[in-house]
């Protein structure tokens, strides 16, 4: 399949239609999604009419933004009558009743929404293999984890199993898992995008975003979705930009006299050679084009994965307390009395690594731990967010590996969970600070394993950050 | 008052309030009263997966009518945030509360006991959703949504309250206040008005004593017995060598008697936190002024304004100002007719209040205006007193003005001076015994010729007249 803006080329041109289009991605994915794993649900039959839709509104000049393309959604934001899981056992039958504002937007703008892609169980993991519905395989490295939390939505985009697909991102999950696919993937400044109607791990550090073959692709798709959201008190009212245009005119020497930060903290003893080798050659590339790259020091990003799982355990602790099998969900027909139901069906229906979230984050917010684990969090989630703040002083983006290591083989993590949250260690700055961060592919290791090179702007420039990228994307292809 | 008056009770209470709202507090379903189970239940008040509270603007500015009027510090910038615990008909699993921030600290309620002003402060006035209702059934538990998410206010005072009749005296206030501001109609058995209370005893000087909290009150009845009942209890268990253990308690009307509920060991610890899905509530200052500066008159201040300006008793004022309906009637019944006023309150108190089925909740069943307007008339002359009772019992009954009444029966007063003197002779000539004694110096028995004449007139004699006339007669003039 093409990239999204090709897509729409062939479809404005009338090359293809919206409904062929459907059937030969419907047609792709019953064919290696059994392998591959990266759809929980496949809308056949709401793709096609959506299809069929899109291609009459195309033929009465009313084509959206996104008109007659493929997009998969990420399972644990909510489409109106289609199963969505969580990709847990405790929502394994929820069908929503409601559209998420950005599932709306997707379908305002003509998407046909082809299924619901697989993640780590309510979005919690590096790794996809917290699915319950099984671990998703990486198209860009056999054997090997996608990455996590958005894992299908990587592999799906990835395979060409969609045009684009919606992720979501607490701590990197979209680009952690982009950077182990060789895809874009794009977390917009918190507040940008709306987050009415996304399962909720860890709402001060949740955001929607798009994963994409190229850069262009996930500035339209971060179009359509971004913006102010009256559902949402957190959504922000800073105007949207036409950033696929501002990236269609973007040329490597846009990169002239940009001021690229190269934090020290961020190449540290546990980087994988290859890893390091690739983001520097990456960033050569882009002082050859005429960016000054300049060092600068971010001092409390060693404390950064301690604060960060701190916090989004204590959220995660709360916002996971209405699945008690009451009124939706995982109910156990085995109880005995109220209190046995919910451990049982909250025992049930969580996995491993939910219920080591919640028990983490019940504890760092329980009466005498409180101001030890949860309020020291917030100082440090406030340092860091003053380190950026000093470095954006400086310095106009800042860039990074995206991961310390490409994708790792399934089970690589599986007896020490705490070494699977360090592999986050990059991209959790972001999401504690709240600024945008896009993950673009840079080179490959030995096994041929992609590299993501991870970069920064502050807060609500993603235009910039999408100009950057789509630079760095022509030198390379070059 | 208990029977052990070597002990001092020690009472402090938090009151819910529902706001007057249409809509709940972080959403947009109604807040009617009285549908069907879950019918006001939309995916925020259900919880469903990935939604997200918006703060009702009227409620908001309806909690700053309350901390105004109570003369709270009202904080421009205040915090919500979540507590967790886990109960069927609470959806989300954590109520969204004020603990950290709440929207008003300070202030105070006046209220009069035993024919004396009083004030009782307060800690702090915060927001909250309320969480929805359970009703079990033999082995069923119903849950019903309707509630969850209807705003509330949760008022606590400090510990300052002393006895039964002083904890029930500062709930009547403050219900009668937030009546007045309409920020909650106050609705007991509808719960739009709950009460918990702390309870402690002490001997007088000592240090504070370990508290019960009472759940569960739902009138000024029960709750003047339940704290009596729970004062008794904690007297007895330490006078027989026991001690008073934290602990929350259930009161139950039907036995009079509260049991414990949960003890201090099964607390729940709600693991407050900052809620993230509200950014903090910032008022701005134009509507912080304007809402400050658009409150009516109060209750005690209106209490007081009578007082002052009217010279009535504190007693009266309090009366007529118990209940909102009352006291805008009072004051309708005052803009049409202002002579006289203390005459006014007399009637109102005295004589219509008697025919008011329900004062608290509706005003007195004669117009404004035709009060007025009776008034207007006896303070004229127009009408004696016997026939402004004959004419307001008519007024009752029939539902038409004064006027039209009196000229409909002939309630007029007989001012004919030649007609009086008519009679009066004839009294005169039928009681010689008596006119004799009264012209001895027997001054008392002029009432006894005046109860003659006014039989002779079925009352309708114009007072003054009547009694100049009978006078000069009665000296033989």
């Amino acid at each position: 399949m093409n990239t999204l803006r090709h897509l729409l080329h062939d479809l404005d041109r009338g090359h293809t239609s919206a409904a062929h289009l459907t059937e030969a991605t419907l047609q792709a994915i019953h064919a290696q999604n059994p392998h591959l794993n990266a759809y929980i649900t496949v809308d056949d039959e709401g793709a096609r009419a959506q299809a069929l839709q899109a291609d009459q509104d195309r033929a009465n000049g009313q084509a959206g933004p996104l008109c007659g393309v493929p997009i998969a959604v990420k399972d644990i934001i909510l489409t109106r009558g289609l199963r969505t899981t969580a990709a847990s056992r405790m929502l394994a039958n929820f069908i929503p009743p409601y559209d998420a504002t950005v599932v709306e937007r997707l379908r305002q703008a003509g998407a046909v929404i082809i299924g619901k892609a697989s993640c780590d169980a309510f979005a919690m993991g590096s790794s996809n293999e917290h699915s319950a519905f099984g671990p998703v395989q990486n198209p860009a490295a056999p054997g090997c984890i996608p990455g996590g939390s958005s894992g299908g939505s990587a592999a799906a985009v990835a395979a060409h199993l969609c045009a684009a697909a919606l992720g979501t991102d607490t701590g990197g999950s979209i680009r952690q898992p982009a950077s182990h696919c060789g895809i874009v993937g794009l977390k917009p400044t918190y507040g940008r995008v709306s987050r009415f109607g996304v399962v909720a791990f860890a709402s001060s550090l949740d955001q929607v975003g798009p994963m994409a073959r190229t850069t262009w692709d996930a500035a339209r798709l971060l179009e359509v979705i971004a913006g102010f959201d009256p559902r949402d008190s957190t959504s922000s009212n800073q105007p949207t930009e036409p950033w696929a245009q501002r990236v269609a005119q973007t040329t490597p020497d846009d990169l002239r006299g940009r001021r690229v930060g190269v934090p020290r903290q961020y190449f540290t003893d546990g980087i994988q050679p290859e890893v390091e080798a690739a983001v520097r050659a990456a960033i050569d590339h882009l002082q050859r084009a005429g960016a000054h790259i300049i060092d600068i020091d971010l001092p409390h990003t060693p404390h950064a994965v301690a604060a960060y799982y701190l916090l989004c355990t204590a959220e995660a602790s709360s916002n996971l307390a209405r699945y008690d099998g009451m009124r939706y969900g995982h109910r156990a027909d085995d109880a005995d009395d109220l209190h046995d139901t919910y451990a049982r069906s909250r025992a049930q229906g969580f996995g491993a690594e939910v219920k080591r979230r919640i028990i983490l984050g019940t504890y760092a917010l329980s009466t005498g731990y409180y101001d030890a684990y949860y309020l020291r969090a917030q100082k440090v989630r406030t340092l860091i967010r003053q380190d950026f703040e000093r470095a954006f002083q400086q310095v106009d983006l800042i860039a990074t590996p995206t991961a310390p290591t490409t994708a790792f083989p399934f089970g690589a993590h599986q007896t020490d969970p705490l070494s699977m949250y360090l592999s986050d260690i990059f991209t959790i700055s972001c999401n504690l600070a709240g600024l945008p961060g896009l993950s673009l592919p840079c080179g490959q290791d030995k096994q041929a394993r992609p590299i993501g090179l991870q970069l920064l702007a502050p807060w609500f420039h993603e235009g910039d950050l999408l100009a950057a990228a789509a630079a760095y994307e022509q030198l390379r292809d070059a | 008052m208990t029977q052990h008056d070597a002990w001092e009770i020690v009472i402090g209470l938090e009151v819910h309030a529902q706001l007057k709202t249409d809509s709940k507090i972080f959403s947009r379903e109604s807040t009617a009263f009285g549908a069907e189970p879950n019918q006001h239940v939309n995916e925020v008040c259900a919880g469903l997966p990935g939604v997200l509270p918006v703060l009702n603007k009227r409620a908001v500015e309806l909690a700053m009518r309350a901390g105004f009027a109570l003369g709270c510090d009202v904080h421009r910038d205040s915090r919500f945030d979540r507590k967790n615990y886990f109960y069927p008909d609470l959806p989300k699993g954590y109520q969204i509360s004020q603990l950290f921030h709440p929207i008003c600290t300070g202030g105070a309620v006046t209220y009069v006991l035993d024919g004396e002003e009083r004030t009782c402060r307060l800690t702090r006035i915060h927001m909250e959703e309320d969480a929805g209702k359970s009703t079990h059934r033999g082995d069923a538990s119903l849950v019903d949504l309707n509630r969850a998410g209807i705003p509330l206010i949760e008022i606590v005072s400090e510990p300052e309250l002393r006895s039964p009749a002083e904890a029930a005296a500062y709930l009547k206030a403050l219900r009668n206040l937030l009546r007045a501001l309409n920020v909650c109609d106050g609705n007991m058995e509808q719960g739009s008005f709950r009460c918990d209370a702390n309870v402690s005893v002490r001997r007088p000087g000592e240090p504070l004593g370990t508290r019960a909290e009472l759940k569960n009150i739902n009138s000024f009845r029960f709750i003047q017995r339940a704290i009596e009942y729970e004062a008794n209890r904690q007297i007895d268990l330490i006078e027989s060598g026991g001690a008073v253990v934290q602990e929350t308690r259930l009161y139950n009307s039907d036995t009079g008697r509260t049991a414990s509920m949960r003890s201090k060991e099964e607390a729940h610890d709600y693991r407050y936190f900052p809620d993230p899905d509200l950014p903090p509530l910032r008022i701005d200052e134009a509507w912080y002024n304007a809402t400050r500066d658009s409150l009516p008159e109060l209750p005690h201040q209106r209490r007081q304004r009578y007082q002052r300006d009217l010279g009535l008793s504190l007693y009266d004022a309090d009366n007529l100002t118990a209940a909102p309906p009352l006291s805008d009637y009072f004051e309708a019944v005052l803009a049409l007719f202002s002579e006289n006023p203390k005459n006014t309150a007399n009637w109102i108190l005295n004589t219509l209040l008697a025919h008011t089925p329900n004062p608290d909740a509706e005003p007195p069943p004669i117009p404004p205006q035709h009060l007025a307007d009776l008034l207007r008339l006896i303070h004229a002359g127009d009408l004696n007193h016997q026939l402004a009772r004959q004419v307001f019992d008519l007024m009752l009954t029939t539902h038409r003005d004064p006027t039209t009444i009196i000229d409909a029966e002939g309630l007029r007063p007989v001012r004919d001076t030649a007609g009086l003197e008519a009679l009066i002779h004839t009294i005169i000539d039928e009681n010689p015994a008596q006119v004799a004694q009264y012209r001895e110096g027997k001054d008392k028995l002029f009432s006894f010729f005046m109860g003659q004449l006014m039989k002779k007139t079925q009352g309708k004699a114009d007072a003054n007249l009547a009694r100049d006339t009978m006078t000069r007669l009665l000296k033989g003039e």
